[in-house]
This record gives C-alpha cells, structure tokens and sequence, in this order.
C-alpha cells in the first residue's frame, strides 16, 4: 500500500463548492495524509522541517487547489520555494522526492474547451501547469498530468459534483493499491480523462 | 566671595560666548575655551588674576575625565580591541616618542627629552573624536584605527603621570605638592609603603566592584538625586584622596574605579552626574591654559614656535603614515588616519603643568612647547577640512559600498522604560541583532534584567543629560514603553527639541493617549493591549472551529480598518473637544468604534478570492 499526501490549498474554503467535495470524499481514505496549507499556515510561516517530513513519509505528493489565474494560490508556490531547498529536494545530493509520484488536482472555473490553442483562454491546462512538470522533472519525480474539474463557474449541478467526488475518491484508492495504469495515464491530457480504462481490478 | 564669584562669572561668559563661535565655526569646543582665554587674559582684556592657581584647582577635572574614561572601558571592550589599541596605539605612541625625544635630545638633557617626547606624542582625544563624529567617520576603517590609538593614548596618560616625577632634575619652586592632608606614609618603612600602596589600589577595586553597587542602589531607591550626585562626586574624591595619600597619581585611581564601574547598571547615571563637573573643570583649564599663553614670548620667538609647530606635526604625520603601511591600513584611509592625530593634545597641557610642577621641565622651556601644541590644535580642524577637500572627488565611489553592508548591531537604538512591554521588545530585538541601551528608572528592575544579560542602566529617561549619555545624539531610534501617559509626553518633547534625527516608537494606555501623542505628531504609536486582543480574538475564532486562515484574515482586515478609522476618530475628537464630558465622550467614542467595525470585515473577506460564481 502506497501512502499519499495531500497538500491542499484553499485560501476561502468557506466559499468553495467542489473543492470541499473532493476533499470530503478521500480524507478519510486509509494511507491518505490531508495537509491543509492555508490552516496550518495561515500566516505563511510554513514549517520547513514538518512538510519535508510528510514528504519524506509518503510515496504520493498530490497539491489540490484551485486553478486561481493560471496558476496555483499564493500559499502553494511559497511552499514550493520554501520547501524544495537544495540538497534536499534537487541537486547532486537531493534525492529526498525520487520516483515520488506528484501531479495537482485543480478545479477550473473556464470550460475544459475554453483551454484550447484556438479556445478562450489561449493555452491548453498541460502548457500552463508546465512550470510543475518541470519542478517534478527537476526533482527526480514522476509527474502526472492533472486531475481536473472544470467548467465549475457555470456552477455545477449536485450529481456532476458527485461523480466528480466518486472518480477521484476511486483514482486515489487505485494509486494507493497500485491498481493504477501510470504509464498510460502519463499519455492522457488528463489524470481523470478516462479512468475506467487506467484502474485495473485486483 | 566677590572676588570669586566675579572671576567665576568671567570665566563662565567668556566659555558660554567663546564655545558656541568656535562650534560654529568647526573648531570645536576645546579650541572655543583657548580663545577665551586668550581673549580674558593677560594678553586679551586681561580680567583674570591667580591662573596659576585656578589652573591648579581645575586640574582636577583631568582625574574626573580619566574616572570617565574608565568608565566607557568594559574590560570586554577593551579585550575586543586589544590588538588594535595595542598595535596601533601602542607603536604610535612609543615611535613618536622616540623620534621627538631624538630630536629634542640635541638641545636637551636626556630626562627632558624623554619627558618632551612622551609628552608630545599624545594627540587631541576631545578634537579628534569629535570632528570624526561630526563628519560621520567613525565607523570608517580610519575611524576605528584612530579611536583605538586615542584610547591607548588615554590609558598611556596614566603611566605618564606616574613616571614624569622620576624624570625631575630641577628643584622644585613652589613645593609642599604632594603633601599629604590626612598622614604622611613617607615617614613609615619602605615594606609597609608598599604594602599600604597595594592595600589602597586593592581597596578602590574591590570597593568598586562589590560594594558601589550595593551602595547605589539604596541610593536610587530615595530617588533623592541630589544624593546620588553627591555619592558620585565623593567616590571620585574619595579615591582620589586615597590615591594622593599613598602617593600615587589620583587619575589613576578615578580611572581604576572608573573601569570597575565601568559593568554597572549605574554607569550612565554616574557618567551624567560627574560629565558637568568634569566639562565644566576642563572647560576653566583650557581656559586658563588659554590665558597663560604668553604672546610676547611667542611673539619674540615666533619663527622658532612655528618651526616647533611644523616639526611637531611633521614628526607625528610621518609616524603615523608609517604606523598605517606597516599595519595595512588600506590606502584609501591612511592619508585621513595620518591627518586626524598629527597634532598635539589636551593631555600635554596637563602633563606639561605636572612636569613643571615636578620640576623636569623649566618654565621657559614648557611655553614655547605649549604654545606650538596649541597652533597645531588650531591646525586640526582646518587639516580635516583641507583633507575632505583633496579626497572629495575619489571617495564618492567607496561610500556607495558601505552603505550596503550596514550591520543591524549598527542600529543605535534606545529604550525608555524597560517593564513587561520593553523587556519582549528588548528580547525581540537582541534576537535579531539589534543591541538597544536600555533605560529604566527602576533600579530593582534593572539589577533582574542585567542578571539576565541585557545592558540596561538605571536612570530616568525625562533627563536629558541621561539621554545624551545613552547616546541620543547619534541614535537613530527611541522606543517609549513608558506606561505613565505624561511622562512619556515629557519625553517626546525632550527629544523632539533636543534631538529631532530620533525617530519615536512608543505605546499608548488607550485611545486617549493615542490622540494626545498624535497631537505631538508621532506616527508609529501601539496601544499596548490592541495587538494581544487581536491575538485573542482570533484564537477564540479557531477555537468555534472558523477556518484559521479565514480567522487571521479577518484579524488583519480589522487591524488595518482600525487604524484607517484613527485619523477620522481623531479630527473628531478635536471639534467635540469643547462641549462633550469625558464620560459621553468615552461612550460616543465606543458606539462610533462599534458602528464602523460591524460586517465591514466580513465584506472584505467574502470580496476576495471570489469570481463570478464563488465556488471554485
């Protein structure tokens, strides 16, 4: 059984919707760790030490957020600067995070058809979380492409939230017990593209 | 008594008219009292009579600068700057004492010679830090070679009183100087002289170190100040009399006490009590030094005064410049190391009169030296000038370099009142580098926190004397935690008046205390419980289960609304001023407080992080 982190970060949980559904249906998965940035640090002193410790602890480092102006909320990226020091996470002698599986689970507020070259927004969600592919790659880690919710400004109707909830809750338990397909979900654009063909049965 | 008083009054005019000039002009203080001098001498106005006499008297400020002196030394200090004050200082002093004693050993016998060299290799400690102070070098590389040669200097004063004497080959005109008042110990065996001088020195250091405190400190719980001044006086004339009677130099005693004293919380207070009698002692001995320059001797001799002048301030600038390469003092700051100390010091008007007195040098042979010392005195201030001309134009470019390295124990700053607010501030600050002088008049405090390793000193901070001698005039912050809302007002005025580069940081009682430092124009004014409030109202919201982050927003939301409401409260309270009673006021004040603060952090939180649909 693997052991999975997740770092979640949400600055106004109070008003987010989908976010606490999906948190809702895996923390209390067991060989899940939920680590809520925002309430553990709500004045961004993050604990270097205690954060690398849970990476250390685990085999899955997943950061779930919205997918706020393209990127990630403020705490996240303070994390990363803070967290991933060298010699720990990178360098000749950082191999602290090594064939760590990482990957994000982001809401979107945009369509998934509004990511596209010719769509709304310009770029497609794999270009503009690039900057994690490449902090994964830096860090000896196997990246994953996103597990993704979108088009959640249209306000997404109770059962959508639902399956939503139920397809992550199932993709965590099948990366928990290696039931997961890695190296095809690696080809998707999406983690949850196609979930019943990635989750083998035992 | 009229005599006296009347000579009292001339000296005092001539230094209050004759110092500010000279200060204005940038020649300093010490140069300010020669002129009066001069100018109420014989060879001026010729007001004054018995020179000789009050030059005598006020020699004892000398002892009372040196019991200073020591008391600026923590032997901690004086450790850290152990290779450089005796490198530097040490090689200045004994090169240049050679080199003049050399020279003079052509015209002289050998103990007058010697005599003239050390007396001559000594510069001018008053001139000299007080023009790199102004000029803003002290903490120049230069600077701090030059502070540590003065300080050797100081401390090579002592040892020069002592072995002067030795040197005498003349009789003695007047005699009788070093009778004693209380008994004779010449009369006794020379063991027992030796025993008993060893006995006094002892006696002043374990005195000082395990008894003054002990001693003061039932003193500044009187809170009498007079007394304390008293006590202060008597330990230095006390010492000094001890030190007379067993035969010894009194300045090395007050100095001795000085250094033990030096550790004490009472130090500031002691160094503003003693600093008006010593300045003020000093200020009539440069003045009577002034008056007793003889100008028709200097006028008969001039070429030979002037030549004494600039062989005087050749030797010390060769030597020095000497000192500078073989030690490696960068290029860039040897030339104004060489400049700031070629030139004679106070300590050779002192050391001068003792060797006269002593009978090692002749009257005829100490004016025209003394004489030379002055002008090349004069001359200081004037090298420093033409030294700041000449390097204008290459020194921009290594500034801009230092101001980049600014250390934090470079902050100078001080704090006033040392209770539970100033002792977190004060901890705060020492964790981040930062080292403050601290003041608290409450000496049962200060003995706690100075177990404990903080530098705090007892003494009230609305004395301005204090204040200067914890170094307000180049502090650059003041932090108030005085809890008494007056007195901390007195203290703002004190300083806004006396030192206005000083920028304030002070806490309030409440609200009303706020308004009235406003009134005074300060910004950076804390209530002291506003921010514990704060803490606690956000504890209690994580503990009712609110999202912690939501929590700290919301507390940073209101700590920001709350003081955008100050100025608005504040215009309010001066146009209700007049007709409103205090206790209406108070409630007004609470409902106002109340009406703004409902819903409108709610507000603010709930516009963040939404877009359109605030369900992301």
């Amino acid at each position: 059984m693997k052991k999975i982190l997740i770092n979640f970060a949400h600055p106004a949980k109070s008003h987010s919707n989908i976010n606490k559904a999906l948190r809702k249906a895996v923390e209390t998965l067991e060989g899940v760790t939920v680590n809520d940035l925002y309430a553990n640090y709500p004045d961004f002193m993050i604990d270097i030490q205690r954060e690398q410790a849970l990476c250390e602890a685990h085999d899955i480092i997943i950061f779930q957020h919205p997918f706020y102006w393209y990127s990630t909320p403020a705490i996240m990226k303070e994390w990363l600067d803070l967290v991933l020091e060298h010699g720990w996470a990178y360098g000749s002698e950082g191999k602290a995070l090594e064939n760590k599986l990482f990957f994000q689970v982001i809401t979107t507020g945009g369509d998934a058809s509004t990511y596209q070259k010719d769509g709304y927004n310009q770029f497609t969600i794999n270009e503009l979380t690039s900057p994690y592919q490449a902090t994964a790659k830096l860090c000896n880690m196997t990246w994953l492409p996103p597990f993704t919710v979108s088009g959640v400004h249209r306000g997404l109707e109770q059962e959508k939230v639902q399956s939503q909830s139920e397809d992550y809750r199932r993709t965590i338990i099948a990366l928990r017990d290696s039931l997961f397909n890695i190296e095809q979900a690696k080809q998707q654009p999406f983690l949850n593209s196609d979930i019943n063909r990635m989750i083998r049965t035992p | 008594m009229e005599t006296f008083l009347l000579q009292f009054f001339i000296f005092l005019t001539a230094a209050a008219v004759s110092v500010p000039i000279a200060k204005k002009l940038g020649l300093g203080s010490v140069l300010g009292y020669l002129i009066a001098g001069i100018v109420i001498g014989p060879f001026g106005a010729s007001l004054i009579h018995d020179i000789e006499e009050i030059m005598h008297f006020t020699e004892f400020g000398v002892v009372m600068m040196l019991f200073l002196v020591g008391l600026e030394l923590k032997p901690s200090l004086l450790w850290k700057l152990k290779t450089p004050i005796l490198g530097f200082g040490g090689s200045q002093v004994l090169l240049t004492s050679i080199a003049i004693s050399l020279v003079a050993y052509f015209f002289l016998p050998w103990q007058q010679a010697v005599a003239v060299g050390l007396i001559l290799s000594l510069s001018s400690t008053a001139i000299v830090l007080q023009t790199l102070q102004e000029k803003g070098k002290m903490k120049t590389e230069a600077g701090q070679s030059v502070f540590s040669v003065l300080l050797f200097q100081d401390l090579a004063v002592i040892p020069m009183l002592a072995v002067l004497p030795l040197l005498a080959t003349l009789t003695i005109a007047g005699g009788g100087h070093h009778d004693s008042v209380l008994f004779d110990i010449s009369v006794l065996p020379s063991y027992q002289q030796v025993i008993i001088t060893v006995a006094a020195i002892a006696t002043v250091l374990i005195f000082g170190k395990f008894a003054c405190r002990p001693i003061f400190q039932i003193i500044a719980k009187t809170g009498v100040r007079e007394i304390f001044v008293a006590a202060a006086l008597a330990l230095v004339i006390g010492t000094s009399l001890l030190m007379m009677t067993v035969g010894l130099s009194p300045a090395l005693g007050a100095f001795l006490a000085g250094v033990v004293l030096a550790d004490s919380e009472f130090r500031h207070e002691l160094e503003s009590d003693i600093e008006p009698f010593k300045g003020l002692l000093l200020g009539i001995f440069f003045i009577s030094i002034g008056a007793s320059l003889n100008f028709s001797l200097i006028g008969n001799n001039i070429s030979l005064i002037l030549g004494l002048t600039a062989g005087l301030i050749a030797i010390k600038w060769l030597i020095l410049v000497l000192v500078g390469t073989v030690f490696k003092i960068s290029a860039k700051e040897r030339p104004l190391f060489a400049i700031a100390l070629a030139q004679g010091g106070e300590f050779a008007f002192v050391l001068f009169q003792v060797a006269k007195s002593s009978g090692v040098l002749s009257v005829e042979l100490i004016e025209p030296l003394i004489s030379a010392v002055a002008i090349s005195m004069f001359l200081a201030p004037v090298m420093f000038v033409l030294h700041e001309k000449l390097t204008q134009n290459s020194s921009t470019e290594s500034h801009d370099k230092q101001e980049d390295t600014i250390n934090k124990g470079d902050h100078k700053v001080i704090i006033a009142g040392f209770g539970r607010l100033g002792t977190d501030i004060g901890r705060f600050l020492l964790s981040a580098g930062i080292k403050p002088v601290i003041l608290d008049h409450n000496a049962g405090n200060v003995s706690v926190l100075r177990k404990l390793g903080f530098e705090v000193y007892y003494g009230d901070a609305t004395r301005l004397d204090l204040l200067e001698s914890a170094g307000a005039s180049h502090a650059e912050l003041l932090i108030i935690t005085i809890s008494d809302t007056n007195t901390a007002k007195q203290l703002v005025e004190l300083t806004q008046k006396h030192y206005p580069q000083l920028k304030v940081v002070i806490n309030a009682n409440n609200r009303r205390a706020s308004f009235e430092f406003m009134d005074l124009n300060l910004t950076e004014i804390y209530r002291e419980t506003f921010g514990t409030a704060l803490n606690m109202g956000q504890a209690a919201m994580k503990q009712l289960g609110i999202d912690p982050y939501e929590a700290h927003r919301l507390k940073q939301i209101f700590q920001k609304k709350d003081g955008e409401m100050m100025p608005e409260l504040y215009k309010q309270r001066s146009e209700e001023e007049s007709y409103i009673s205090l206790y209406q006021k108070h409630h007004e004040h609470l409902e106002e407080l109340m009406k703004l603060d409902n819903y409108d952090c709610i507000t603010a939180l709930d516009k963040a992080w939404t877009a359109k649909n605030p369900e992301l």
